[in-house]
């Protein structure tokens, strides 16, 4: 009933501290923020002021060019402060909790009987719209189109990232009716994406009203962008849409309970973490609830939301973002070390390549990566590296080089509806030549959006 | 005061600003080479591979080693077979030592002089690829090679052969084998001919019958011409350019380009294959009766094969591009060599011609697969 995808192309990045499979504090709300950064392309338009009482699901800000969807407020409380950068750009609307976790009550229709336009409405009305995202272009979906199918990966293989079938154990009944409301979407079905790994174990094979595939490979099998690549892919005209796995089952806490309520388990993990582990935190929580996972008093650690190759450096003063469940600490890597290339051995480096000696150390080896570039910027130069951790049916540096050039006509001809930057971080990672591809990869889909548009 | 602090001292005079502040490409290429950048990752991934070009061009280097220290053992082998002496071990690689010597002092500081002039006036770090490109010209000269003719080929390859397309990276010809087309075209007499091989001293007497040619240069006149044996050719007691001799050196450089993924196996392979086949065809059809394998051990067939086809930028980027590119290499290789007798090295040129052709090779690869991407619309 299920097909079988295997991926020979990848790398699951041997990083230290992964998280340890135990809970090991539940945040109560406090202070949360929501971000209007965290969706591509939304150009907010803010609906509260300073001060004005809210409860979870109340709207923030809704979209300028879309206002139907709008964004909420996780929690209930008061507005706290609506943060500001150059140009009076909105960079965030936090929110202080009240501690009475109150939220808008939704008349939430049954899903078995409720038709495409209810569900979409209940969406769009209750802020849970923006869970879902479009393809090409990775940006909240268009509530006028109509996709070609809906696509949601039942794995993670991101560096040290969250444990799908640990942080939503017991959420099985949510995860259903959630998919159920997707599947009245569209009408290619639902796509759910296992890992060959654990088929035969999780929970997620019991789930019904969806086509499953199952893959095999290291990362970046898990992306969604990667799997669509070889289930369905993205010709020029077509959308398809993609929503995280926690975020269905908040779409099903919904449609059950009629509430917004979008807490999650969060992994806390990398080299820099005391106790790596999963953390309940709501959503947008503040970085300074986390603050014993990590000693950041000398400045010297970065704290990401997201994974460590294509997360957001937050800061100590930072908050997670939408759709992250993983909060990942490293070392910042601002020093030198002498004649570092040169040394013949170097053993506690971990590399993709066969120019060091780590691939001979066993695969369970576990490296303490930092920040450090590892080497100057360079112009493209090794070839074949890229096509190997890019398990795509594209010829990356080609794309690249249309990008870098602007050629819009090359850009759909290699495939740009197809990637989104974390399907080609791992690209970046291997990069001897330093270049920085997801930034480039990001500079095409802005291209694209402004030209398309 | 430790290394680094010194360096930290006096960064600011070559830093921007600063009383050098115009030296300040060197002084990066300087520090870098010394100290792993502190640099750290500011857009997109936040933890990095730990390879970078250096490594590559090290890694590149190492394979080339084996080569570069039989050749000195050979140039002094040579002169004692010419002259008939008896030169020990030692004495054989202190004169091959001393012969090419002054070959890499005069690549190494004309290509790297202008590398640095270069990176200096457009501002940029200094590329390393021009360490690996300097290691071989040497090895691909005869070693009597005149000192200025050597300092000015690789002066027009440098410039003419990648600066001006931007540096490492965005040549389209490989800069090593141009420096070597350079002297071939513009001094025929140094670069060709039975007695440029072997270098001896003035005072040398050479013995009756040293020839000094090399198996390419017999070849045109058929099997029996050759007069050297394959064990020869194979363990590269032969003259010949500097470091092209010896085949077990070779696929030493080749097993280390291999494995640690620098050179690709795949422009090796089919290069090989490509090579074979045309040999075969030569004796099949009767042009030769050189067994078609005679070519991958004499001349500098395995040395272009495994060094200089498979360079990255030069090469075919595409997999399949890369058989393509590898196959025609070889095949050409030694079409050239029997159907012209008077240019018997096809190596060099059909590197060359296929550096030229590559990107078309590329072109084709990467249309099948817009055409793939487009067919699955017009499928649906």
């Amino acid at each position: 009933m299920s097909d079988y995808i295997r991926l020979k192309q990848g790398l699951d990045l041997p990083i230290k501290g992964a998280a340890a499979l135990e809970v090991t504090k539940t945040v109560e709300p406090d202070l949360v923020a929501v971000k209007p950064s965290d969706w591509r392309g939304v150009i907010p338009r803010l609906l509260v002021r300073e001060g004005d009482a809210v409860k979870a699901g109340t709207p923030l800000f809704a979209d300028k060019q879309n206002p139907d969807i709008v964004f909420c407020s996780p929690v209930s409380g008061t507005v706290n402060a609506i943060v500001r950068g150059d140009k009076r750009k909105l960079l965030a609307v936090t929110v202080k909790a009240d501690g009475k976790n109150e939220s808008l009550k939704f008349s939430a229709p049954e899903v078995s009987k409720a038709n495409r336009n209810a569900v979409r409405e209940l969406l769009l009305q209750s802020g849970l719209w923006a869970c879902i995202k479009q393809r090409p272009y990775g940006t909240v979906a268009n509530p006028q189109a109509t996709p070609k199918a809906v696509f949601i990966s039942g794995f993670n293989t991101a560096p040290l990232g969250a444990d799908l079938d640990f942080v939503l154990a017991g959420e099985l009944p949510c995860i259903q009716a959630g998919i159920d409301a997707l599947a009245k979407l569209t009408d290619g079905g639902v796509h759910l994406s296992l890992n060959r790994e654990n088929c035969g174990k999780t929970e997620f094979r019991n789930l019904k009203n969806v086509i499953t595939h199952v893959f095999a490979g290291a990362h970046p099998a898990g992306n969604v962008g990667i799997q669509i690549n070889h289930i369905s892919p993205i010709n020029k005209g077509e959308t398809i849409w993609t929503v995280n796995l926690q975020d269905v089952a908040a779409i099903g806490r919904l449609f059950l309970n009629g509430v917004y309520d979008t807490a999650k388990t969060i992994a806390v993990a990398g080299p820099a973490v005391k106790n790596p582990s999963y953390v309940k935190v709501p959503q947008g929580v503040a970085i300074s609830a986390l603050a014993e996972y990590f000693d950041n008093s000398e400045g010297d650690i970065r704290i990401i939301s997201g994974d460590v190759l294509s997360g957001t450096t937050v800061g100590n003063d930072g908050f997670l973002g939408f759709y992250d469940n993983l909060v990942s600490v490293v070392p910042e890597g601002n020093y030198h070390e002498m004649f570092g290339w040169v040394k013949p051995f170097r053993c506690k480096k971990f590399s993709f390549s066969r120019t060091y000696w780590s691939w001979l150390c066993g695969k369970g080896r576990k490296y303490q990566m930092d920040t450090n570039t590892n080497g100057g910027q360079r112009a493209f130069f090794v070839s074949d590296v890229y096509g190997k951790v890019l398990p795509m049916d594209i010829y990356p540096v080609y794309l690249f080089k249309a990008i870098l050039a602007g050629d819009i006509e090359k850009m759909e001809q290699l495939g740009i509806y197809e990637v989104i930057e974390e399907d080609v971080a791992l690209c970046e990672y291997v990069c001897p030549s330093k270049i920085e591809i997801q930034n480039i990869v990001g500079k095409g889909i802005d291209l694209m959006l402004k030209e398309m548009a | 005061m430790s290394l680094r602090q010194t360096v930290d001292k006096i960064k600011p005079t070559f830093s921007e600003g600063g009383k050098f502040g115009w030296l300040h490409s060197t002084f990066d290429a300087f520090e870098s080479f010394l100290f792993v950048p502190d640099t750290v990752t500011k857009n997109g991934v936040h933890v990095r591979d730990s390879v970078d070009l250096k490594r590559v061009i090290t890694a590149a280097m190492v394979a080339l080693l084996p080569c570069v220290l039989f050749s000195m053992w050979n140039i002094g082998y040579q002169r004692n077979l010419a002259i008939g002496g008896d030169m020990g071990f030692w004495a054989m690689i202190w004169f091959g030592f001393l012969k090419i010597l002054p070959l890499y002092l005069v690549t190494y500081i004309v290509g790297l002089g202008i590398e640095f002039t270069s990176a200096q006036l457009r501002g940029h770090e200094v590329n390393e690829g021009f360490l690996f490109s300097g290691l071989i010209i040497p090895m691909i000269v005869p070693v009597t090679i005149p000192l200025w003719m050597l300092g000015l080929a690789v002066a027009f390859a440098v410039i003419f052969g990648k600066e001006v397309f931007g540096g490492t990276g965005m040549n389209i010809w490989n800069p090593a084998l141009l420096a070597r087309a350079f002297l071939f075209f513009s001094y025929p007499n140094q670069m060709s001919g039975d007695g440029i091989w072997v270098a001896t001293r003035k005072a040398d007497v050479i013995v009756d019958g040293f020839s000094g040619a090399t198996p390419l240069s017999q070849v045109s006149g058929g099997l029996d011409a050759i007069q050297y044996s394959v064990s020869d050719m194979f363990l590269g007691t032969i003259p010949g350019s500097v470091g092209e001799t010896c085949k077990v050196a070779i696929l030493i450089g080749a097993f280390v380009l291999i494995y640690t993924g620098v050179g690709s196996w795949k422009i090796m392979l089919s290069s090989v294959l490509g090579g074979l086949f045309v040999g075969f065809l030569g004796t099949a059809f009767g042009a030769t009766d050189v067994p078609a394998w005679y070519h991958l051990i004499m001349g500098g067939f395995l040395f272009g094969t495994v060094f200089m086809a498979t360079d990255p930028v030069t090469a075919a980027q595409t997999e399949t591009g890369k058989w393509i590119y590898g196959f025609l290499v070889g095949a050409i290789a030694v079409v050239i060599r029997l159907f012209n007798p008077g240019y018997p090295e096809g190596m060099m040129l059909s590197i060359l011609l296929l550096n030229t052709f590559a990107p078309l090779i590329d072109h084709c690869v990467v249309n099948h697969n817009i055409k793939k991407r487009l067919g699955r619309v017009k499928t649906v």
